[in-house]
């Protein structure tokens, strides 16, 4: 046996593309299956969200100007980068007592819900924009275009899979996204963030951010610079969700509420995810000499 | 190369010879317009109108009526029934019974049938419905008559044919109708907000409860005729008059599976706080602050005439209304000054008057809100220019109205006024236009002006509005969806995507 001392690892947020500490300087702990501690995680506030709504809302122009089949690259690429670092994801599930076939099974389906949803950059244009055969003399076509900076609560249960099913439906579409890790398991999510940081997603595309659902229910909700909530827990307290849906009327933010059990399930995955995040445009210009 | 030159024949120069004595229109003395009133005979308005609910016209619980003025005339022109909580009742009652007995057992092309009916009875009584219209609201004839009501039959036309279709409009999906429907719609167009509301409600199998403006409730009630001239299933077709109160009581009744509303993004905000945490669906139709960016490549009079429609077209009374427009410097003195001579063009007057562009504000209270905003623009340190034109003596009359000299934290910049009150700012390059066209909470409709195909695109992909008309404005069309970004609104109208707030998904 070795006596070589393990290199343990600082799990920090992920904002703009870098790996910060909460500007709080608060932590707190995460435990693994046996209540031994793993990690301090960073507890983030809302001078942390605020920075990291910047950075989406940075991000955002570019992103959703990229082609559709350049998004579509991206986001194969992080399915790739996420597959060669299987082992890294499954021992970590693992430490939080998944058994060694669920986090295989975890990883797996959330590298393939990534290759899912990389196929629908360039299709669901097709499939849910139209030509509209208006009765006068102009050309009139509608497209979906991306709402633009969405907030985002990973579910609490299958911290790695969730956390993909959420985000990337949401950043196919052209958006950028700031999402609250689960809570009691937020070291996935810290190391998914390295995963896109390798994968040639523009920083700030997507956010990483960690601590209590509470403290951020309010600044994540009451923003006036984000254009969408979207949240799937399932155990969530009436009066959340009331409050959630009360903040979204203060600058008409979309709340899209999608509450999901299990999400190795089938109907977890859908072009109608891609959609929920997406805005008709219209446009006329007429016909003639 | 040289011989070619040498070769060119010396081309003999000939006097021109412009079509018209003078190529400026002379707008003194001449042009004078007869009146060409149309004729109100055949027009039957009964002195009070009552609720429909279950497919009868039934008095309100509390027997209370209100006045509804024509605006042109300051006089009242009939009454309609003031609908309170125990009224709502009983329309959501009879919406959720024809919702489970007959509207969703009915086969969907049956469904779709009587919608179509619907859509012929409304042109066939088009002239009728343009009349009241115009009498109730204040806005042009010419408007009512040849874009509210063949709108408003056309809408019902479209939809109608989706009833049994509804299963290629969501890929991979089943979709059930919610229930009952709660629609509130707004007073700018009547009869054709009616039609955006329940056309694609009653196609996808809900049933549905309206209420229409308080000032401009006599169309839905004459559609109310219509639902039972068509054999609709009572109930199917609900409409509750009233104001404020009557819509909150819609809104927060357990009953309604669904809001659809059209107004004002103040009350857009109340009704989604009010919905919090509930399960109903809703869509919501709110207010704008529409760009209308014209590039110095532009087609300029096309444009002029693009920019006065976009303003002026009922009164300014229009959610998408083309209210800030934004000229590029090279061409700004040119369009400003073609903007000035338009204006003195346009006919402000009696809404009946088949030559009249600019009707009446619909009610006093918008008049004076008009009235408010103009002191405020002067206040605010802006250039006001109004059209000389003479208004009549009675009524709400409205000169259209520019502003220049604005900055864009004026508040008439940045407020709704709608009213016809366009400000007019100016901008260098593409990207401070299209800056300048996003900075607003609004996202709901605009304008881009240009020859170069390229910039079209280019622009109007970054315009942060629901819909871009493109070298034209104001247009509409039952198979075009319609709705806003950001504070201007949630949901779609119109089209295969107006379907899909009134489903569920399976």
């Amino acid at each position: 046996m070795s006596d070589r001392v393990e290199v343990l690892k600082t799990y920090k947020t992920y904002v703009g593309g870098n790996f910060p500490r909460t500007e709080s300087g608060r932590y707190y702990k995460v435990y693994d299956g046996d209540d031994n501690i793993l990690a301090n995680a960073c507890q983030c506030s809302r001078k942390d969200v605020r920075d990291a709504v910047v950075a989406a809302r940075d991000a955002v122009e570019d992103w959703s100007s990229r082609s559709a089949y350049n998004r579509g690259q991206i986001l194969y690429r992080i399915a790739e980068m996420l597959e060669t670092r299987k082992a890294q994801f499954v021992d970590e599930l693992e430490t939080i007592g998944y058994k060694s076939k669920e986090a295989k099974a975890e990883v797996e389906a959330a590298v393939d819900r990534l290759i899912y949803y990389a196929g629908w950059s360039d299709k669901y244009q097709q499939v849910f924009g139209s030509i509209n055969p208006v009765a006068s003399s102009h050309f009139n076509f509608s497209m979906p275009e991306p709402m633009g900076v969405v907030n985002i609560w990973a579910p609490e249960e299958s911290p790695l899979l969730g956390l993909v099913s959420v985000m990337a439906p949401v950043i196919v579409g052209g958006n950028s996204c700031i999402i609250l890790a689960s809570e009691k398991y937020p070291l996935s999510a810290v190391s998914f963030a390295e995963v896109l940081n390798s994968s040639d997603v523009p920083g700030g595309v997507v956010n990483i951010l960690t601590g209590f659902r509470d403290e951020l229910l309010e600044h994540m909700t009451t923003h006036m610079d984000v254009n969408a909530f979207f949240y799937t827990d399932t155990g969530i307290s009436q009066e959340d969700r009331k409050q959630i849906d009360e903040n979204g009327a203060l600058n008409l933010k979309r709340v899209i509420r999608k509450p999901v059990e299990d999400w190795e399930a089938e109907d977890t995955q859908s072009p109608y995810f891609i959609t929920d995040f997406q805005e008709t445009k219209t446009t006329w210009h007429p016909v003639g000499f | 190369m040289a011989d070619d030159q040498q070769t060119a024949e010396p081309v003999e120069e000939k006097p021109f010879k412009p079509s018209s004595p003078s190529s400026k229109l002379n707008f003194d003395g001449f042009w004078e317009y007869n009146d060409a009133p149309q004729s109100t005979d055949s027009i039957e308005i009964k002195d009070q109108y009552d609720l429909f609910i279950g497919g009868e016209f039934v008095a309100p619980e509390k027997d209370r009526y209100f006045d509804s003025v024509n605006p042109t005339t300051e006089e009242p022109l009939t009454s309609f029934a003031e609908a309170t909580q125990q009224d709502v009742d009983k329309a959501v009652k009879a919406a959720r019974k024809a919702f489970t007995k007959s509207w969703s057992t009915l086969e969907a092309k049956e469904r779709g049938k009587y919608i179509f009916r619907l859509a012929r009875l409304i042109q066939e009584r088009a002239r009728e419905f343009a009349i009241l219209e115009s009498m109730d609201g204040g806005k042009p004839i010419r408007e009512s008559r040849d874009v509210d009501v063949p709108l408003a039959a056309a809408h019902f036309f479209y939809y109608a044919g989706w009833a049994d279709k509804l299963d290629y409009a969501f890929p991979g999906k089943k979709a059930e109708p919610l229930g009952v429907a709660g629609q509130i719609i707004p007073w700018n167009f009547p009869l054709l907000m009616l039609a955006w509301k329940i056309a694609p409600a009653l196609a996808t199998g809900n049933t549905v409860v309206l209420k229409p403006a308080e000032t401009t409730s006599l169309t839905a009630l004459k559609f109310a005729e219509l639902c039972r001239d068509a054999g609709l299933p009572e109930g199917v077709v609900n409409i509750v008059t009233g104001a404020g109160q009557t819509g909150s009581a819609i809104v927060n009744h357990d009953g309604v599976d669904k809001i659809a509303f059209t107004g004002s993004t103040e009350v857009g905000k109340i009704i989604k706080k009010s919905l919090a945490g509930t399960d109903k669906r809703y869509t919501l139709e709110l207010g704008g602050k529409g760009p209308n960016i014209i590039f110095e490549d532009a087609p300029v009079d096309q444009a002029v005439e693009g920019i006065i429609n976009a303003i002026f077209f009922n009164q300014g009374h229009v959610c998408c209304a083309g209210s800030r427009l934004f000229v590029q410097e090279g061409i700004a003195d040119k369009v400003v000054q073609k903007l000035r001579d338009r204006m003195e063009t346009l006919i402000v007057g009696d809404p009946l008057d088949k030559n009249t562009d600019i009707g009446a504000i619909n009610s006093e209270q918008q008049y004076n809100k008009i009235n408010e905003y103009l002191e405020l623009g002067v206040s605010e340190g802006a250039d006001m220019y109004q059209a000389s034109c003479e208004l009549p003596e009675k009524g709400y009359f409205c000169r259209p109205t520019l502003f220049t000299n604005v900055g864009q934290s004026n508040r008439i910049v940045q407020e709704e006024i709608f009213g016809p009150v366009l400000t007019i700012q100016t901008f260098r390059t593409a990207q401070e236009g299209i800056d300048k066209a996003n900075n607003t909470p609004y996202g709901l409709a605009g304008g881009v002006w240009t020859d170069k195909g390229s910039k079209i695109f280019n622009v109007s992909g970054k315009i942060r509005n629901g819909v871009v008309w493109a070298n034209t404005y104001n247009q509409f069309d039952p198979t075009s969806p319609f709705g806003g970004y950001k504070e201007s609104g949630e949901g779609r109208e119109g089209g295969l995507q107006g379907l899909y707030p009134y489903v569920k998904l399976k």
